[in-house]
């Protein structure tokens, strides 16, 4: 099964329309989702419109976390089995779940200043979110400082793994340290059940979001296998000349 | 003399003896605490409430210091292929360089963080359990710094590098830590930290291992 996706020849033939599938995918379901979300959902009784923020800020929550556990599980894969597209797989995946780990942050700084009065908190999940933030910089600094990409590939997945392991101590004692140090007045305790009226234009946002990941990933990965033909075939020129 | 032993001793001498020994870290150690108050103004009031924590940040500080030129020398001279080649497990030998880096850093560190965290404004009978967390940390600390410092060994100036993958694994020692001298003492805080360290240690060396297999590969 696995042997089966570690063709790179047979990858490029079938993400070279499951690449474009997923942007349209994307495209359809965030025509979709962000008028629903923004314009048509219901406001917040306590909030009011500033809840729409949400729609934004929770898929990118949830993807960047599944992210990295895509690369956990795909640096896994290439550590055990060398699978030569696994490591572009983890590679490929960083910078996007970087970026929704980003947005997560900027969105929740925008959120958390009209509802909580302030811009940040050091609320628990504030920040095992930022320490996940720079877990993946330290890991895309990684792969760019080693100059052997082989090389670079297995001392990123074996630092991917310690993280995967990682991230629920660093999670729970975030938590544990911000329930001991802060007044349980952020959080309403028993607000956070979410109105059926918003999980609708919620789930439409969180797949729009899957959506656009499979296309990004895709096409990132293809970039970086037709960069290594480039060289290759440089290479060939080179010793031909 | 086995080769533990050999290793234990070749890397003690060299953390001792390079650049004035433990008392490079340690004037390091010093000097980043004593620019806590000077951050914090010396009011008295405001120290007793939030000094004795700071001692911690003193000390992650005064690990990494010391992380960059870990395994890079090694890899350097050829001493990485002379463990490889050695009867012991790489995974051995990287946790006694690490325990060798915990006596030549680790435990003067946690002795010295007794004067300062007083000076910090700690109260006399925390003084025991903060040290106590210290050597406990400090171990923490290395055990992460070791696998920092072997995915980085091969990269030149990889000092920034090693900082920015190792901090965020520094967070549980740092809250539980913090705990300690903040005032928990020794209480459930003090014994997750312990967990922690020593789970860090046990573990480090073998992530660790596994990248340096591959540096010279």
């Amino acid at each position: 099964m696995l042997s089966v996706f570690a063709n790179p020849a047979r990858f490029m033939q079938l993400s070279g329309w499951a690449a474009p599938l997923f942007a349209v995918l994307a495209l359809v379901l965030f025509a979709v989702g962000v008028p629903w979300a923004l314009i048509y959902s219901p406001a917040d009784y306590q909030q009011g419109e500033t809840v729409r923020i949400m729609y934004v800020h929770v898929p990118a929550a949830w993807w960047s976390l599944a992210i990295y556990g895509f690369m956990g599980v795909a640096s896994f894969v290439g550590v055990v089995w060398r699978h030569a597209l696994a490591d572009v797989a983890a590679r490929a995946a960083a910078p996007i779940g970087a970026t929704f780990a980003g947005l997560c942050l900027i969105t929740g700084s925008l959120w958390g200043a009209p509802t909580w009065g302030t811009w940040w908190e050091w609320d628990g999940r504030l920040t095992s979110m930022l320490v996940l933030f720079i877990i993946y910089l330290g890991y895309i600094a990684l792969w760019n400082a080693v100059e052997d990409e082989e090389k670079a590939a297995r001392l990123a997945a074996i630092l991917c793994l310690v993280g995967l392991i990682n991230l629920p101590i660093v999670h729970f004692s975030v938590v544990w340290w911000s329930t001991l140090h802060q007044p349980a007045s952020v959080f309403r305790p028993g607000g956070s059940a979410i109105d059926p009226a918003m999980m609708g234009p919620l789930f439409a946002m969180a797949f729009a979001y899957m959506a656009l990941f499979g296309a990004l990933l895709l096409t990132n990965m293809r970039a970086a296998i037709n960069r290594r033909r480039v060289e290759a075939a440089r290479m060939r020129g080179a010793n031909a000349a | 003399m086995s080769p533990l032993a050999a290793t234990f001793r070749r890397d003690f001498a060299l953390m001792w003896g390079a650049g004035g020994g433990a008392m490079a870290p340690l004037g390091f150690f010093l000097g980043a605490a004593t620019l806590v108050p000077l951050a914090m103004g010396p009011e008295h009031a405001l120290l007793v409430a939030a000094g004795p924590p700071l001692v911690w940040i003193a000390a992650a500080l005064a690990v990494l210091a010391t992380l960059e030129r870990l395994f890079q020398a090694d890899l350097e001279d050829g001493s990485l292929d002379q463990f490889l080649l050695s009867p012991a497990p790489l995974e051995m030998i990287v946790l006694t360089k690490g325990a060798a880096l915990w006596c030549a850093i680790g435990l003067p560190i946690a002795l010295a963080g007794a004067p300062v965290a007083i000076a910090l404004q700690a109260p006399l009978e925390l003084v025991p359990a903060i040290v106590m967390s210290l050597g406990l940390g400090m171990a923490g600390f290395i055990g992460v710094g070791l696998v920092g410092a072997a995915v980085t060994a091969g990269v030149k100036r990889g000092g920034v590098l090693i900082s920015l993958i190792v901090l965020p694994f520094f967070a549980p020692p740092i809250i539980f830590g913090s705990a300690v001298a903040g005032g928990a003492g020794f209480g459930p805080a003090f014994l997750i930290l312990a967990g922690c360290g020593l789970a860090y240690s046990a573990l480090g060396p073998i992530a660790a291992a596994a990248a340096l297999r591959l540096q010279v590969e």
